[in-house]
């Protein structure tokens, strides 16, 4: 422990009160601005896997310090504060960090990322309350509540949008029955934010009510929950992006309360890492924001039937057949999709690929922006794997090269390369850039049925001449397929 | 509000006005804006779970609530223990973001 923590934390517990205090107020700006570095350094090793590592212990060590400057620092060791209260809060939320973090699987890892950046949102907002509490009956600043009240809406809004993604992303049985949009869904939440609005001028007006605070906050929960709830499936990574940018976001406001440059420094990257993941996860389904939030996708009405694009021209294919197609080939190209990710067969696609590798065939990764539940979704799991993030391509790296592809093998993806997105502008896909997997030689598509992705469409992919269906579940159908492979 | 009064005498001293905030707060979002465009996609998810362990950054403040003292207007006794669950939840954040973010990146690698 850093001996500038020690110190007043021992006077606390000894219940001894100090004038004076470890850290001057300069001397604890001092230590927040280091912290900002810190922050800025972490997130600057994340531009390359190979810095990545060390990028994040920056970031810890940046909060390490932020800590101890305000342990030390003269807000906290003038005064005779409860040291078992901050003991235990720090104690309890430690463990069931470090266990959460320790014991997720790969694949639970966008229900972890949008329960954290609801514990950040609600952190944030509860601070604000606090700062808000302790100063009923003092003068406040403007500046502090409009930050007050921004901290309480976003926070909020924050934490309950964050459970229902949760809960979303668990893809329970059970709550799959709950309706997704409800009539006047959109008035309904323009109230609930005209509301929320309305507390927050009042907020601003008259700062003595607590009342005021926690009404913006009520409200804030309900809109977060009517806003997420219609939002599923494959519009997941763009919520998860947004509540992640509005953690951030919240935090920076409670900077504004507090008066307190770290977290405004830090609640912004954080917010600009959101905004722009969103920016990119709307662009790679060429939807807006506003389209995501507010419209659904769905068919259209006069858009081709199933039975007309799949009718007598879908051509099953068993293992053995499957594997004959890999004879003499020399380029292939693997392209995971969610259902590589709800199969687990991440660690069968890695020996499939590690046999073919034997073969001297060179086997690359196509993986597109929204392929997943979040942003960077197969990329950790394939790394789980153990593949190399070198063979990682991204889609416009990889889309000019698929001609020379001798086999792609889609698994478990179904909306991201769908050809329709090129060719039909009707198409409720119309203009989303789609991985060109059927101007590979082979198409192998590794799926459990024909049933159609979000978009809610049929995939002429799967009628091609050159493309074979391989039924089944992701992880069994290629595990058979290794099976043949190693006979051979 | 002596408690934070600490800050805002801070803030007097240091000049730290509403606008030098402002300042402070549009300067830190165009770094980020320049950092995070430059993160690769393979490292979208680490860069999430890492920047909300970043975003834990609440803890500072939760902690400066949960110090409150007792008896110092009415709603004081309150006010701490929304900096208690704050600090809670500050501290899930922190511990659980930063160490689930080492897990992840420590799986990527490359034979070259």
């Amino acid at each position: 422990m850093n001996a500038l923590l020690i110190l007043p934390l021992a006077q606390a517990a000894s219940g001894e009160t100090t004038s004076g205090s470890l850290l001057s107020a300069q001397g604890a700006d001092l230590l927040y601005l280091i912290a900002s570095i810190f922050f800025i350094l972490g997130i600057k090793g994340l531009t390359h896997p190979r810095t990545a590592v060390r990028g994040n212990a920056f970031g810890a060590i940046g909060m390490l310090i932020a800590v101890a400057a305000t342990v030390a620092g003269p807000a906290l060791s003038g005064h005779a504060f409860d040291f078992t209260m901050i003991a235990a809060g720090i104690a309890i939320g430690a463990v069931l960090g470090a266990l959460t973090a320790l014991k997720v699987e790969m694949t639970g890892m966008p229900q972890l990322v949008a329960v954290f950046n609801g514990f950040g949102g609600i952190a944030s907002a509860l601070v604000a309350g606090g700062a808000f509490l302790l100063a009923i009956g003092t003068e406040t600043s403007l500046q502090g509540d409009i930050a007050t009240a921004a901290s309480g809406l976003i926070g909020a809004l924050t934490f309950t949008g964050s459970i229902v993604a949760f809960f979303k992303l668990l893809d329970l049985r059970s709550l799959r029955k709950i309706p997704g949009a409800i009539p006047g869904q959109k008035v309904l939440n323009g109230l609930l934010l005209l509301g929320a609005l309305w507390f927050g001028v009042q907020l601003v007006q008259d700062s003595s009510q607590v009342s005021t605070y926690y009404a913006i906050c009520a409200i804030a929960a309900v809109l977060g929950i009517t806003l997420t709830t219609p939002i599923g499936g494959a519009d997941m990574p763009v919520v998860i992006a947004l509540l992640n940018s509005y953690s951030g976001l919240a935090a920076a406001a409670t900077g504004f309360v507090i008066d307190n440059n770290v977290l405004i420094v830090s609640g912004s990257l954080v917010g600009a890492s959101g905004v722009i993941l969103t920016a990119i996860m709307c662009k790679a389904m060429n939807r807006s924001l506003t389209n995501v939030i507010f419209g659904s996708l769905g068919p259209s009405a006069d858009g081709p039937s199933a039975d007309d694009v799949y009718g007598g021209k879908v051509k099953g294919a068993s293992p053995d057949e499957v594997a004959m197609l890999f004879d003499g080939a020399q380029r292939v190209v693997v392209v995971p999709g969610y259902g590589m990710a709800v199969a687990q067969a991440q660690h069968t696609v890695r020996d499939l690929a590690n046999l073919l590798e034997a073969r001297e065939i060179e086997v690359e990764f196509a993986i597109h922006p929204v392929a997943g539940r979040m942003p960077g979704h197969m990329n950790v799991l394939l790394a789980e794997a153990d593949i190399d993030y070198d063979k990682l391509k991204e889609m416009d790296e990889i889309n000019p090269t698929f001609e020379t592809v001798d086999v792609a093998l889609v698994i478990g993806a179904n909306d991201v390369v769908n050809p329709v997105a090129r060719t039909d502008p009707q198409s409720p896909i119309a203009g989303m850039p789609v991985l060109d997997v059927d101007k590979a030689r082979t198409v192998v598509v590794v799926k459990r049925s024909l049933s159609p992705g979000f978009a809610g469409i049929p995939n002429p992919l799967f009628a091609m001449d050159n493309t074979y269906m391989m039924f089944g579940d992701g992880k069994k159908a290629l595990i058979e397929l290794i099976g043949v492979l190693k006979e051979e | 509000m002596e408690l934070f009064g600490c800050f805002f005498v801070a803030a007097a001293d240091g000049g730290t006005s509403l606008l030098a905030l402002l300042t402070i707060f549009m300067l830190a979002v165009f770094v980020g804006f320049e950092l995070i465009t430059k993160v690769p996609p393979t490292l979208h998810t680490p860069l999430m779970s890492g920047s909300n362990a970043i975003s834990g950054i609440a803890i500072v403040g939760a902690l400066l609530s949960v110090v409150a003292l007792g008896g110092e207007g009415e709603h004081a006794g309150m006010a701490r223990w929304l900096g208690f669950f704050a600090l809670v939840f500050a501290t899930i954040n922190v511990v659980g973001g930063f160490l689930v973010t080492h897990r992840m990146l420590a799986m990527f690698r490359s034979k070259k």
